[in-house]
């Protein structure tokens, strides 16, 4: 790779071992995808729940620490591994504790800012068209990408992390605009209405796309989604296809018709179909919306639906720590937990060492509102549910779907 | 019988293949305590990933795997090198973190082409995967 004078003291480890460190791994990842020289960044954002990282990636974040690294342009969080108010709620141990307390240290050291949110475009700062950032979090990449014309690859935790300590990354992949035209074109004939269909049309998108470097291009969409929608949408079909960009006619930045023939077309037929190969309905022992973290508005419209009921199954509703006080401020939190929910902040239901709250809880049929989660879930042994939100508050209080 | 990637990154190795026309995620697809594949739906499902050479179609999911690789090596519960048709960032990122050997991008799809549980050797300064 081409490398410029600042790059070059960085490599000869003359701004710190820590940046040496982490341009050598960018370095690596920049020849795999045969990366010409490196692209500014101004903001990146890392995924480093601890389950992920286990002891030996926060002894590297420690390490780091104490080598003086320190980022190099405005650095933040994808959510945590628990919510330190909801412990008990959770039924996280200890040593779960322990690790993000010593990885929410060693972060801190290196100057991130600790947002602890998936939904950033939402909450913090959503980037501007042409802006090139480095994001770690799939749905983050794909709304920043389709919706912002933002420019950013997946950048994993140990990219995302030097990425902040190096100020840049690769140019390779959704930092070239070659890699960012329509490569497959989809016709639909149904336009979802509630959050979970559009996600299940994400994800099926993203199953037929297959793969990181397919761009779908999407017509017949009657209205412009929402920023919720859209949330839904693309979280669904990055998960579902390790996907990273999209277009939608008429309505993102980038969007031109291809000269490229219909390659599928999909109806409600498809998307309910989607759903309907995840156990449908029966027993619930547990209610989660999260994944991503919930707007405002989402829990606005949970507060409204929870509102006189009792539940008998556990509810969690998870949003960001920039949300929550909002939440509280407006009666949303205690509308919600008066029925017998819990909202939680700044973690993410997956990210939270999912496998462990099963087995400590007895929660095996969860039930939820999104596609990313339930394609996420079972491999981690449980049997999700995928419904409305209506239909999962109801299940909460009845406990079956 | 020699194939040549498109992509390389790591060290030489030598090792047993594990082959299936299906996706890569360490977080949706592995059990990693246990060191087997736990998502049902996977093709490979139950089957131990320990110290074999996976040849599998492309990276799926999120993120995780470019930590989990690392953390999955450090505790020798991780697979002995990645052969795939095409990858995300994630994987070479977890790849180069991790010190996972990896080869991607064939001429044809190569989970078709290796033997499920044949001997294979990768070489990625040559980016060459050899069946023996």
């Amino acid at each position: 790779m081409k490398l410029n004078d600042l790059e070059r003291s960085m490599l000869a480890g003359e701004l710190g071992a820590a940046a040496k460190s982490a341009l050598e791994h960018q370095i690596k990842v920049g020849d795999f995808f045969g990366a010409a020289d490196f692209v500014p960044v101004t903001q990146a954002h890392i995924m480093a729940d601890t389950e992920s990282l286990g002891e030996p990636g926060i002894a590297w974040l420690e390490s780091l620490a104490r080598e003086q690294g320190r980022v190099r342009v405005p650095t933040i969080t994808d959510p945590r591994g628990t919510d330190f108010t909801k412990v008990g709620v959770l039924k996280h141990p200890g040593w779960i504790v322990d690790m993000e307390r010593r990885a929410i240290e060693a972060f801190k050291k290196l100057g991130v800012l600790m947002t602890d949110t998936c939904i950033n475009y939402q909450t913090i700062q959503a980037p501007a068209r042409g802006e090139s950032v480095a994001f770690g979090d799939t749905g983050v990449v794909i709304y920043a990408n389709s919706v912002c014309g933002a420019r950013s690859n997946y950048e994993g935790g140990p990219s995302a992390v030097a990425a902040g300590l190096t100020g840049r990354v690769p140019r390779y992949g959704f930092h070239l605009e070659q890699c960012r035209r329509a490569t497959l074109r989809v016709r639909v004939s149904f336009t979802p209405k509630v959050l979970n269909d559009w996600g299940a049309l994400g994800g099926l998108v993203g199953r037929l796309a297959g793969n990181y470097w397919t761009v779908p291009y999407l017509e017949g969409l009657e209205r412009v989604p929402t920023s919720d929608e859209l949330k839904h949408f693309g979280a669904a079909m990055a998960s579902f296809g390790s996907i990273a960009m999209y277009h939608i006619a008429g309505v993102t930045p980038e969007a031109v018709e291809p000269s490229l023939p219909v390659a599928h077309r999909i109806a409600q037929a498809e998307v309910a179909a989607l759903q309907s190969a995840y156990a449908p309905q029966g027993e619930i022992d547990v209610v989660v919306f999260s994944a991503p973290q919930l707007s405002l508005y989402e829990l606005r419209e949970l507060a409204a639906l929870c509102d006189g009921r009792r539940f008998t199954k556990p509810l969690l509703a998870v949003t960001s720590p920039q949300i929550k006080p909002d939440a509280d401020r407006f009666g949303l939190t205690k509308r919600i937990e008066d029925a017998g929910g819990h909202v939680l902040a700044g973690m993410c239901f997956y990210q939270s060492y999912a496998r462990e709250i099963a087995e400590a809880n007895g929660w095996k049929r969860l039930a939820t509102n999104s596609a990313k989660l339930v394609n996420i879930l079972g491999g981690y042994g449980y049997v999700p549910l995928l419904a409305s939100m209506e239909r999962c508050v109801e299940a909460a209080e009845k406990g079956r779907l | 019988m020699i194939y040549t990637a498109r992509h390389a990154i790591g060290q030489a190795v030598r090792g047993q293949a594990l082959v299936a026309h299906d996706g890569f995620s360490a977080r949706y697809d592995l059990d990693r305590i246990q060191g087997v594949f736990s998502r049902p739906t996977h093709k490979l499902a139950g089957q131990s990933y320990v110290g074999r050479i996976l040849v599998l179609d492309t990276a799926k999911g999120g993120v995780a795997s470019s930590w989990m690789l690392h953390e999955m090596a450090t505790r020798g519960i991780v697979p002995l090198a990645l052969v795939l048709n095409s990858v995300n960032p994630i994987l070479v990122q977890g790849a180069a973190f991790g010190n996972v050997p990896m080869l991607v991008g064939f001429d044809g799809d190569i989970t078709a082409k290796v033997p499920h549980g044949a001997t294979v050797e990768l070489d990625p300064a040559a980016r060459t995967l050899r069946v023996l």
